[in-house]
């Protein structure tokens, strides 16, 4: 792959939205979404984690899971290395950032299962992304979904004015509010294909 | 093939094995704070050790606050001033605060962990409450899903407490169960009795504690509690007295009136006590007994759902049309309320509109 990583930056942001277009980590985008704060407090989690873990994975990845032959536990070994970051961070910030870690409260161990940050992780290999480019996806990425769900955050306080059908209530407007949120981002998709 | 599978295993479990290992430094390392003072009321200072809730490391230091769900956040008894040191207040206690509580620093116990030197405020009957050790003296079945126990205080340990209080239970280890859990139970006998108390517990579905005390307790087994506490008691006044209780919920009733024979009263009392069905109804005898003990009381079973074979004569739905006449001055009556949360709700909103006073409504609200 020899796009540079601010193209790929870029890309994982807007024409290759991890949500809008792969539909990944939509559970807490679902659930946290219903208020602009707790929303911008979980995306700039998931930013974090994102960046250091397509990081960390790599490292992980290239200089243990190739060098051994041991690719077949990628997902196993992937998913323990998320996890035990997600669970170190968690300690960190509740030890220098008190105040982060109330305003984070359970969101930030939620992560560990958001299938966003494994999904970075997988296309990473896939697409046989250098450490740099990792870097600069796994950070677009995280915006990309911080992005996603502050919009629809701002949408749905809209909507507790409006009258919405019974039926649709809940997650049911959320989710034909972000298919035609994916339709827009398709727009975008003329300008570089990372896929 | 063998080394294969040994080689891949054990680079699984040393990349497993390293990862752990930096958990267990961090952890060490970032959750260690130290020692810390706890400043009570201003006059009592405690070392501990921080890191853990307020609640648990209060009674590690035999100061027990009262919590109701056991620490899960979820019924607000342990509520308490934090005037310094708490840190800020948490989402998890946010619903069960109101907003003159937040402005005053009110916070759950069980919520507020202790990291650095803090600074609280408790009621002094607080320290009242203490851990008792019991054996089980005797169980009576009252119906097919609730039991009387009564637990006899050990070691020469004598309990005092206000009729209507509750204390909180320590139910042990069993089959699948791997953890004590602490639940609280309304006292039923009467607080003259000070070296033994009765709880009645009813079972159920799925219940830790009260499966523990329906199939596991038997006579003789040794029992931790510890109380009194709660609110809900008699208050001595000369107003007219509504009880309405549901289920096991007869306990603390039973403790109150058991207490009102021992001291005499003149008050105008009336017990509504609500059942499904007649195979619900207990203690009947006892209660249709204390209307020759006072001048003015009078028991009223009522049954929501009779069936066929009960022959029930009495009355009969919910309990709430009932009170109409047996309130006669609503500005001159107290209710002490005692049964599942629904219960509660439906029958403060149905005394309301009455005309009785909000706080002259008495309940204990177990999450």
């Amino acid at each position: 792959m020899d796009i540079s990583a601010f193209v790929l930056f870029w890309a994982a942001i807007f024409t290759s939205n991890i949500l809008l277009t792969n539909f990944l980590g939509m559970c807490s985008y679902l659930s946290v979404s219903r208020e602009i704060e707790s929303s911008a407090g979980l995306g700039v989690a998931v930013i974090f984690v994102l960046t250091v873990t397509s990081a960390l994975n790599w490292l992980v990845y290239n200089y243990i899971l190739l060098p051994f032959d041991i690719v077949y536990l990628q997902y196993i070994v992937f998913i323990i290395v998320i996890a035990a970051f997600v669970q170190f961070l968690e300690l960190l910030i509740e030890r220098y950032a008190p105040a982060l870690y109330y305003t984070l409260g359970i969101f930030l161990p939620l992560i560990t299962v958001n299938c966003a940050i494994f999904g970075v992780s997988l296309f990473m290999i896939i697409r046989n992304y250098n450490f740099l480019q990792s870097i600069a996806f796994g950070a677009g990425s995280g915006i990309g979904w911080l992005l996603a769900i502050m919009m629809l955050a701002g949408i749905r306080r809209k909507l507790k004015e409006k009258m919405v059908p019974q039926g649709l209530q809940g997650a049911g407007i959320s989710l034909i509010i972000t298919g035609i949120m994916a339709m827009g981002f398709v727009g975008f998709s003329g300008i570089v294909q990372i896929q | 093939m063998i080394t294969r599978i040994l080689t891949d295993v054990a680079l699984m479990s040393a990349i497993g094995g390293i990862l752990a290992l930096i958990m267990v430094i961090a952890q060490r390392w970032l959750s260690n704070y130290g020692e810390v003072s706890i400043n009570i009321n201003g006059k009592r200072e405690l070392k501990v050790t921080g890191g853990n809730t307020l609640l648990s490391t209060l009674s590690d230091q035999q100061i027990f606050i009262p919590s109701a769900c056991g620490g899960r956040g979820s019924c607000g008894a342990c509520k308490c001033k934090v005037e310094s040191g708490g840190g800020p207040l948490l989402p998890t206690e946010r619903p069960l605060l109101t907003k003159e509580e937040m402005a005053s620093n009110v916070r759950l116990a069980c919520q507020v962990k202790v990291k650095s030197d803090i600074h609280i405020h408790i009621p002094e009957s607080i320290f009242n409450i203490r851990r008792f050790n019991s054996v089980v003296e005797e169980i009576i079945d009252y119906t097919y899903d609730i039991k009387g126990i009564t637990f006899k205080l050990i070691e020469g340990q004598s309990i005092d407490f206000k009729a209507g209080q509750y204390v909180q239970l320590e139910s042990q280890p069993y089959e699948k169960i791997k953890d004590k859990v602490i639940r609280a139970y309304s006292i039923s006998s009467k607080p003259e009795l000070k070296d033994r108390i009765q709880l009645i517990i009813r079972q159920v579905p799925d219940g830790i504690c009260t499966t523990w005390v329906h199939k596991h307790v038997k006579v003789g087994d040794k029992v931790n509690f510890t109380g009194p506490y709660g609110d809900f008691y008699l208050r001595d006044t000369e107003a007219d007295i509504l009880f309405v209780a549901g289920g096991s919920g007869k306990a603390p009733i039973k403790s109150i009136l058991e207490h009102l024979k021992e001291v005499g009263t003149e008050r105008r009392m009336t017990y509504f006590f609500g059942a499904r069905t007649r195979k619900d109804l207990y203690l009947s005898e006892e209660m249709q007994a204390f209307e020759k003990v006072f001048t003015q009381f009078e028991y009223v079973p009522v049954l929501s759902h009779p069936e066929t074979e009960d022959n029930w004569t009495g009355k009969t739905g919910f309990v709430m049309p009932y009170f109409k006449d047996a309130i006669r001055d609503p500005k001159n009556t107290e209710a002490y309320l005692c049964g599942s949360p629904g219960m509660i709700s439906a029958v403060t909103k149905s005394l309301k509109e009455y005309g009785i006073y909000e706080d002259k409504i008495y309940y204990d609200s177990f999450g």
